[in-house]
């Protein structure tokens, strides 16, 4: 049966009516309210594509259930910043041209956007434990820790 | 085809699921928007086009695959019409509009690509100075031109929209027309930002999974447990229950369903209940290579031959012979191959990430016994798939859906489809030997390759494959005798490539193909004769080169220096304590005629465990001439992490029936904290033609692993991947 959820998306309330509440989050935001930032990458919170902030902790949204959002507040990665107002991390992702194909990316800054939220001024090794979980088949994990540093340290 | 209708109504469902999000631009041309222009490759207006406002349209058949090349475009185009950069657009392999200049592999996209749109571009300028010299009434020779507006000596202007803008540019491209020379040149040779990474970074970039056509449908295949199974029973009702199901096509192995929302198709191929007929074609992963050595073989191929390699071998005093292997790789693309396909008026118009739009074109007409002319694929960017991974696939599936829809259909693969799916780089194995004279210096040396036949050309699509439609039935593994040729002069040489009849899973390219696994074959033995003779291993490479080439020793010896290569044959010998630690070298000229690169890893070793680090890894590079150095770094870092990762971890695991590595669990991906120190120095040749740098670097990687850590522990793998276990149990057997 569908069912209506209440959350708040980017800072605005958001009405979703779902058929499964069950449905992972991802598809609500990409397919009912238009967000491409997040991407479907794996369906089994191993690689990080899908990443969003759920109450400001990075959460994998390809296996979180939609109604496991209701009532929270959910960031994307287009909730984050934008070109006039970016965050630090997506500034110093374009300063260290820290993208190729850039579909990881969005879990990329996401998750570490989270640290820096926790932890302001990382060292590197903890860049990259924050990370683990994160894959990039590109290559761009040196680019990708030198622009969170960058970010730590204020561009 | 069978197709069951599940629910009749073609209606958006109210209040609830589907499309919102078009505020963004991801509309794209429609399929009713069948525009055509001149694509010919010999033609100006098949690559640029000058619009009433001055706006430079570039359409190249190349494509960005996410490895920055769509700025190199721009670079090319604005260095060579003096336009700016933010006044130029690009389109990319769309058939309808941008020449066919082949498939977007090989390292070929600035070097053939690049080179074909700077023609273009500068037979229009040297076309746009004589019209203005005519409006001007001044010497062509005289003119200069800023920012798209000619200038003539006192001062009069005519910008390329008063000349030509919005009519076509009729004329024939003049592959000699001249270019820029490099003291000239402000925007080629600079690291100029990649234009697509601001929408990368804010969430506004449209990749072909973010496209939504109004009535689309989400389709998902649901794919055989084996290979070869068909399905000799389809239910319908147990997906029925599923709200937002529409259709479940079935025909032969081929099965679908098609339904209004993305989540309904992915409960529907999940719970859809297909009795599939049993198969278990596939060999034993334990006896693998085995079953290479013991596939028929379709053709010898004799790759170099100089004097008589057997007999110098039999008569040398010292011989040594090695068998080297490297895996069947999966591509792994981040994002799950992806496509949307559309029937309008009896036309079909595919979106899809597809490295060669042109030839998906011909396929899909085969495949669905359209006309080619009655199809248009559109390009836009998916995740990087260094290769022929599922893209085409994916589209396939999706036409075939579409067509049983009567709705667009937009069809994105799971995790496992993509991991089960794409088609696989082949196994690849070389058996090396030969013989040294008593200084060390090598006589003879013969290599034989068991690889796949065929060569680059179109890899058969799924979907026709398991529905019984026609499909050129032919192997495409890519070009993959390349550099089983040594780039060394050796007295005696003869390598050989012994082309199989088959091989077990679906052929395609993975970066480097071919190139890669030979020339870790070659240096990894190479550095096993230095060892054998007691030399330095960047000395004894420096002996074997030729000497008429500079640029070969030049990018050696700057990869030596830049290590900080200290001179002594390999393995070390103070190999004490827990962990040991060592350096390899390995050097390779893409494909012998092409990009130079030469490298050093440096590992540490757990001696005890197995467990190793590459900690640094050094790199100098030499494709001609750089159009933007970043982006080529760039390239070069993605070269030795990717194909560190496929060193270190990667391996498909299969059973008789399928591929069972289906996530990133069961095929591993390198991590952050396994990423070394990267080093690179990049040799920029503004004289010189551009080469590719997409590929190169990756050639040098398994090889300089190998080499260090033999360096390191005196022990030397040979199969790739090199796992603590296997390095464990090399070292307990030293």
């Amino acid at each position: 049966m569908s069912q209506t959820l209440a959350l708040t998306v980017n800072g605005q309330a958001v009405r979703l009516t779902v058929d499964d509440p069950d449905m992972p989050l991802l598809y609500a935001l990409r397919n009912d309210l238009g967000l491409i930032g997040p991407h479907y990458g794996c369906g089994l919170a191993q690689c990080g594509a899908c990443t969003v902030h759920l109450d400001g902790a990075a959460a994998r949204s390809c296996v979180l259930p939609v109604r496991e959002a209701a009532g929270r507040h959910v960031t994307t990665l287009e909730g984050l910043g934008t070109p006039e107002r970016p965050h630090p991390v997506q500034a110093a992702f374009i300063a260290e041209q820290a993208v190729q194909c850039g579909y990881c990316t969005n879990g990329m800054i996401m998750q570490a956007a989270a640290l820096l939220a926790r932890t302001p001024q990382p060292t590197e090794a903890q860049v990259k434990e924050e990370l683990a979980g994160n894959i990039c088949r590109c290559g761009t994990q040196p680019r990708v820790v030198a622009a969170v540093l960058r970010a730590a340290r204020g561009g | 085809m069978n197709a069951i209708t599940l629910h009749r109504r073609a209606l958006l469902r109210a209040g609830g699921a589907v499309v919102v999000a078009f505020g963004l631009g991801l509309r794209p041309r429609g399929a009713a928007a069948w525009t055509e222009k001149p694509v010919a490759t010999d033609q100006v207006a098949a690559f640029l086009a000058i619009g009433a406002d001055g706006e430079v349209t570039v359409y190249v058949g190349k494509v960005d695959l996410g490895t920055g090349v769509r700025t190199g475009f721009m670079q090319i185009v604005a260095e060579e019409l003096d336009v700016p950069l933010a006044r130029i657009r690009v389109i990319e392999g769309d058939t309808a509009l941008t020449p066919d200049q082949g498939p977007t592999y090989g390292s070929l996209s600035i070097q053939n690509g690049g080179v074909q749109l700077r023609a273009a571009a500068a037979t229009a300028r040297r076309a746009l100075l004589r019209l203005a010299a005519e409006r001007l009434g001044a010497d062509a020779a005289a003119l200069r031109v800023e920012e798209g507006v000619v200038i003539a000596p006192d001062g009069r202007r005519a910008s390329y929209a008063d000349l030509v803008g919005g009519r076509a540019l009729d004329l024939a491209v003049d592959a000699n027309a001249p270019i820029k020379p490099p003291e000239a040149r402000r925007v080629v040779g600079r690291a100029v930002p990649r234009v697509d990474i601001p929408d990368k970074v804010f969430g506004r970039f449209a990749y072909v999974h973010d496209l939504r056509l109004p009535g689309m449908l989400h389709g998902r295949p649901v794919r055989p447990p084996a290979l070869g199974a068909t399905a000799e029973a389809v239910e319908p009702d147990s997906v029925r229950h599923i709200p937002g199901v529409r259709q479940v096509v079935h025909r032969g192995g081929f099965v679908g369903v098609v339904a209004e929302t993305e989540w309904a198709a992915i409960r529907a191929a999940r719970e859809l209940r297909v009795r599939w007929s049993d198969w278990a074609g596939l060999p034993d992963q334990a006896k693998l290579w085995e079953h290479v050595r013991a596939t028929p073989v379709a053709q010898v191929q004799v790759t170099s031959e100089r004097g008589d390699a057997a007999a110098a071998i039999g008569g040398a005093p010292r011989r040594l012979a090695a068998s080297y292997d490297f895996p069947i790789h999966t591509h792994g693309s981040m994002g799950p191959s992806c496509a949307v396909a559309a029937f309008e008026g009896g036309r079909l118009t595919v979106w899809s990430a597809s490295q060669a739009t042109h030839n998906l074109r011909k396929q899909l007409a085969l495949m669905l016994g359209m006309p080619a002319e009655a199809i248009r694929c559109i390009y836009m960017e998916g995740a990087g798939c260094y290769g022929r991974n599922g893209h085409e696939d994916a589209a396939a599936d999706a036409a075939l859906l579409a067509r049983e829809a009567g709705r667009p259909v937009r069809v994105q693969w799971m995790r496992a489809d993509e991991h089960g799916w794409d088609p696989k780089g082949p196994p690849h194995l070389v058996d090396l030997r030969a013989g040294l004279d008593a200084r060390g210096d090598i006589l003879g040396w013969e290599s034989e390759a068991f690889i796949p036949k065929g060569a680059g050309g179109n890899v058969d699509l799924v979907a026709a494959e398991l529905a019984g439609l026609p499909r050129e039935g032919q192997i495409h593994p890519g070009n993959i005798i390349h550099n089983l040729a040594l780039p060394y002069a050796v007295p005696a040489v003869k390598t050989t490539c012994h082309r199989l009849e088959s091989t077990p899973f679906r052929p395609s390219w993975i970066r480097t193909p071919g190139r890669m696994q030979n020339t870790y074959a070659n240096e990894a033995f190479l550095d096993e004769c230095a060892a054998e003779a007691g030399a330095d291993p960047v000395e004894y490479r420096l002996r074997l080169l030729p000497r008429d080439d500079p640029r070969r020793r030049e990018v050696l010896e700057r990869a030596a220096r830049l290590a900080g290569w200290e001179t002594r044959p390999s393995p070390r010998p103070d190999r004490e304590g827990e962990v040991l630690r060592g350096r390899g070298v390995s050097y390779c000229k893409y494909e012998l005629v092409r990009t130079y690169v030469a490298g050093v890893a440096e590992v540490e070793v757990n001696r005890r465990t197995g467990a190793f680090r590459v900690t640094r890894f050094f790199c100098a590079h030499d494709c001609g001439q750089i159009v933007n150095p970043d982006g080529v770094k760039a390239q070069v870092e993605g070269n030795i992490i990717h194909t560190l990762s496929r060193t270190l971890h990667e391996e498909l695991s299969f059973d008789r029936r399928a591929v069972t590595s289906l996530d990133w669990a069961s095929y591993r991906s390198i991590s952050f904290a396994e990423v070394p120190e990267i080093v690179i120095e990049l040799i920029d040749r503004p004289t010189e033609r551009p080469w590719g740098a997409g590929e190169p670097a990756a050639a040098i990687v398994p090889s300089a692993v190998s080499n260090a850590i033999f360096d390191a522990t005196g022990v030397r793998l040979r199969s790739v991947p090199f796992t603590a276990a296997r390095l464990r149990a090399a070292l307990q057997g030293a």
